[in-house]
């Protein structure tokens, strides 16, 4: 019981403890070897910047908008990633015809459509969306694919013993069953999504901190290029965040998550 | 070889027709008819099951032994409805039970299988799982979590009610699988080695517990066993399957009266009986 509890504190006590190491050293490092401000800014003048840019109402427009395209986009690929993995899971003939195309679009790398997005869509958040939405897309098809096939064949024996029906198997056992792997593709499917939507700001467009961080790198202001980076990681991190207590929420009897804890 | 041993043995042949019991009502409860089951890998062909012909009676304790791989499972999920028999028939109560290529649905309420793994569902707690059968006949929640909470006690699981599978070792996980297939009250009940799992005294105590059950439920029950013991205990009749092909070999009334206690085992008989299907087992290959 202790020794759960103090493995659940772990990380709450090595990860400020690691950051801090970390950002000594960078500042070390810069002392060390002069190296130049436009380079590498030191800690401290990153974090100055930091503090300004926070405080900019602006910051938090750009903010808003990335946030927006990259849930929006996440959302559209959840729900045709999740129709899409059980269609596929579910109906041999149609995976098996379309497994060329699916492979094809797979290994296309995605991010070099930007322009055409930009040409078809737009400058505005529209092209970033559907950016986010199809990098997030096949991890999520994928799991789930492999979800709805991984049902137990033992399991599926008991619901048929009891004779029960079509709903009743797909409720207490297909959903349940491929949760795991639902939520196993929505983790990583966010963090996909968050990068389709930056650099989709970055290629084209006048909003979202994507952007901000073209803006300020042709300022050559390298301080406030990390800040706006640690912001990034920051929001990215929280969005993570939320997929993960919903894995908690939704699966606790999942290895995943109760083996998480040390328990 | 077979064909030696049906002349060798015991009196009660596994013919169709022939009623073994006198309590003989106008249907058997359950008959299989020449069934023979093939499976085709790309390994080639199994034949697990060859022409098995038996006859069981309303309330009759079959018990099922044979060595490993010799097609028992096989022999009790085509019984389930599981496996469709490549000839032959299942009847029950003189009905068909495969229809084609379907199930009659019918006969599939009546059942509670056991199978040879838990096959529990890790996502329900112990109560919510031996409640399952009940969930899907629209039983209420109150009634139906009360007998999932009697059964747990009754199979020896009181205090884990609300524990979740991976919390419960491989002897306990069984047991809930037993108790989820006893919710229904089945009519006929098939069991595949529902006690492997299981230490020698929960082991018994179990047998015992079953034993009572089958009778105050009047349930028809086949278990599959490799305890030989276990299966001269609780059986009416023992059926001996040989392997490759899975056919019949003897089939064995005994004759102890109900209910049987563990003292039963140190009868003469008993131990003449068990020594008979050892030495017949250990004469195969
Ligand atoms: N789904 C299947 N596909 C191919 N072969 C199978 C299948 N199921 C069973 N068999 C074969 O049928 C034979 C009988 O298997 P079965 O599981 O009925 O044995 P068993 O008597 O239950 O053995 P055990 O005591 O080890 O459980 C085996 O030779 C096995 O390889
Ligand atoms: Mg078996």
């Amino acid at each position: 019981m202790t020794r759960g509890r103090s493995m659940r504190l772990l990380p709450w006590i090595t990860t400020p403890l690691l950051l801090i190491a970390f950002f000594v050293a960078w500042d070390v490092f810069v002392r060390a070897f002069e190296v130049n401000e436009l380079v590498l800014p030191r800690p401290g003048a990153v974090f100055e910047s930091l503090g300004e840019v926070v405080r900019n109402p602006a910051t938090w427009d750009h903010a808003r908008v990335t946030v927006l395209e990259t849930t929006s986009g996440f959302l559209a690929a959840l729900v045709f990633g999740v129709v899409a993995g059980v269609v596929l899971g579910k109906v041999p003939w149609i995976e098996r015809s379309l497994r060329p195309m699916i492979v094809a679009s797979q290994v296309v790398p995605k991010v070099a459509l930007i322009p055409l997005f930009v040409i078809w869509f737009g400058f505005g958040i529209t092209s970033k969306v559907i950016m986010a939405a199809m990098l997030a897309f096949f991890p999520i098809m994928l799991n789930v694919q492999l979800g709805v096939r991984s049902v137990e064949a033992g399991q599926r024996e008991v619901m048929r013993s009891l004779n029960a029906g079509r709903w009743q198997t797909f409720v207490h056992l297909e959903l349940r069953s491929t949760m795991p792997y639902v939520l196993a593709g929505m983790e990583v499917g966010i963090v996909f999504a968050i990068i389709g939507t930056i650099v989709g700001e970055y290629l084209g467009g006048s909003e979202g901190l994507g952007y901000l961080v073209v803006v300020t790198l042709n300022a050559l202001d390298a301080p406030q290029l990390f800040a706006v980076i640690i912001l990034l990681s920051v929001i990215g991190l929280a969005m993570y965040f939320v997929v993960n207590t919903l894995k908690r929420v939704l699966i606790p009897w999942h290895e995943s998550v109760y083996g998480q804890n040390g328990v | 070889m077979a064909k030696d041993a049906k002349t060798m043995t015991a009196p009660v042949a596994g013919r169709p027709t022939e009623p073994t019991e006198p309590t003989a009502p106008s249907a058997p409860k359950l008959q299989l008819v020449g069934i023979t089951k093939e499976f085709h890998t790309k390994r080639g062909t199994t034949r697990a099951l060859s022409d098995i012909n038996l006859t069981i009676n309303d309330k009759e304790f079959v018990s099922l032994i044979g060595r490993s791989g010799c097609g028992k499972t096989t022999l009790l999920r085509t019984l389930a409805g599981l496996v469709n028999p490549t000839a032959g028939e299942v009847l029950i109560e003189g009905r068909s039970l495969w229809q084609g290529s379907h199930v009659d649905p019918t006969v599939v309420d009546q059942l509670g299988v056991v199978f040879q793994e838990a096959n529990l569902f890790p996502w329900y707690s112990v109560v919510d799982n031996i409640a399952l059968p009940l969930r899907l006949r629209g039983v209420k929640r109150k009634e139906r979590l009360e007998r999932a909470c009697e059964l747990a006690e009754l199979v020896g699981l009181k205090g884990f009610e609300k524990s979740y599978p991976r919390e419960l070792s491989g002897g306990m996980r069984q047991r809930v699988a037993i108790a989820r297939a006893l919710s229904i009250t089945p009519k006929l009940l098939l069991m595949d080695e529902p006690f492997g799992a299981l230490d020698a005294l929960t082991r018994e105590r179990m047998n015992i517990e079953l034993q009572r059950i089958a009778a105050a439920t009047e349930a028809t029950v086949v278990f599959v066993t490799h305890d030989i013991t276990e299966a001269v205990f609780l059986g009416d009749r023992i059926v001996h399957l040989t392997p490759r092909p899975g056919r019949i070999r003897q089939v064995r009334s005994v004759e102890f009266t109900r209910p049987r206690g563990i003292d039963v085992q140190t009868e003469p008989e008993f131990g003449a009986i068990v020594r008979d299907l050892r030495h017949a087992l250990d004469e195969e290959e």
